[in-house]
């Protein structure tokens, strides 16, 4: 594999580019694998019985450290391997269950470079199950401004997330 | 692990405060485990060599920052510990809120982190609010940071978490279903 193959430079985006949707069916594996890659070990993540008799829930629910993961990949895979986040802020709204297609969506909002030379694009990105948006998540994160540039490099004062 | 009362939160403001360490390095193995949980193929976490070019080597995925700190289900001789955001604990008991949800949270990435780390960790109270209502009840917001240091004391990370402990404002608000995550 060549690590230049997916390489998005900074100046190929603008505010208002969409990312390409992701729509994913949900299921109890997928809850209960996420959970436990994140190290939860919860039981309304893992236990039906558990999350609809003593959470109210209808079943079990994604965890929020598992959908962060799946943000960073809904972002990564359109920036490649050299795009690097500066910063996400999540807002939780609603559960995602087992029998749920959630949909992720992005956009971005603005570009910039900072001081340092670091060029940066900022995104809101939602995942969704039928058009009700469960969690939303603005990033900002870095791409190479050139073809010799490399977010990753940088260090101390050049980066400033 | 001690309950914040009304008079303590003034002088806890921007105290570091539980250090924790993590009980086990950044493991490669956990690193594909959460790749292969949200089918992330990206290349850097699962081809050496794209990893070498990139990143100067492995790196975890910078949003599994707080997952090096979550404890074992069981560890022989353990007694108690700190709970990842104890604040959060502390100041629901010593303000008499019983009930609380994370309304948002922010990770701001620093140095990456790589496997064979040890991360430290260290918690911060931010802000309390004035006692507000909403429609879950009446309570107080407030912010807690969490700072992720390796063990060259780079910082590599820090959680920003705005939390509302609150009183129900009547059996059954807020729906099982409601805003943020329960704790």
């Amino acid at each position: 594999m060549s690590a230049t193959a997916t390489r998005r430079l900074h100046g190929t985006v603008s505010a208002g580019d969409e990312l390409p949707e992701l729509a994913y069916p949900v299921t109890a594996t997928t809850v209960v694998l996420g959970a436990l890659a994140a190290r939860d070990w919860r039981p309304m993540h893992h236990d039906k019985d558990f999350a609809v008799h003593r959470n109210g829930t209808r079943d079990i629910f994604l965890n929020t450290p598992n959908l962060a993961g799946w943000f960073e990949r809904f972002i990564t895979d359109w920036t490649g391997p050299y795009g690097r986040l500066r910063r996400v802020t999540f807002r939780m709204l609603g559960s995602i269950f087992p029998g749920d297609t959630m949909v992720f969506s992005g956009v971005v909002t603005d570009t910039g470079v900072d001081d340092a030379g670091c060029g940066w694009v900022a995104i809101d990105v939602s995942v969704s199950v039928d058009d009700d948006i469960k969690t939303t998540c603005t990033a900002r994160v870095a791409l190479p401004v050139t073809e010799d540039d490399n977010p990753w490099d940088r260090r101390g004062d050049r980066w400033q997330p | 692990m001690r309950a914040i009362e009304e008079d303590d939160i003034a002088g806890l403001i921007g105290v570091e405060q539980y250090e924790e360490r993590g009980e086990f390095p950044v493991e490669q193995g956990y690193v594909w485990t959460t790749c292969a949980s949200v089918e992330n193929g990206n290349p850097l976490f699962w081809d050496p060599a794209v990893a070498d070019q990139v990143t100067g080597g492995p790196i975890a995925p910078p949003t599994m920052v707080s997952v090096w700190f979550r404890p074992h289900h069981w560890a022989p001789g353990r007694t108690t510990q700190a709970l990842p955001l104890q604040i959060h604990f502390d100041l629901k008991e010593g303000l008499g809120l019983p009930e609380a949800v994370m309304s948002d949270n922010t990770i701001i990435f620093h140095e990456p982190v790589r496997p064979g780390d040890r991360l430290v960790t260290r918690q911060i109270l931010r802000s309390v609010s004035e006692e507000k209502t909403s429609r879950l009840g009446t309570g107080r917001f407030w912010v807690i940071d969490v700072e992720y240091h390796n063990q060259r004391d780079e910082l590599v990370a820090v959680e920003s978490y705005t939390g509302f402990g609150y009183r129900r404002a009547a059996e059954g608000a807020g729906g099982p279903e409601g805003t943020g995550a329960r704790s």
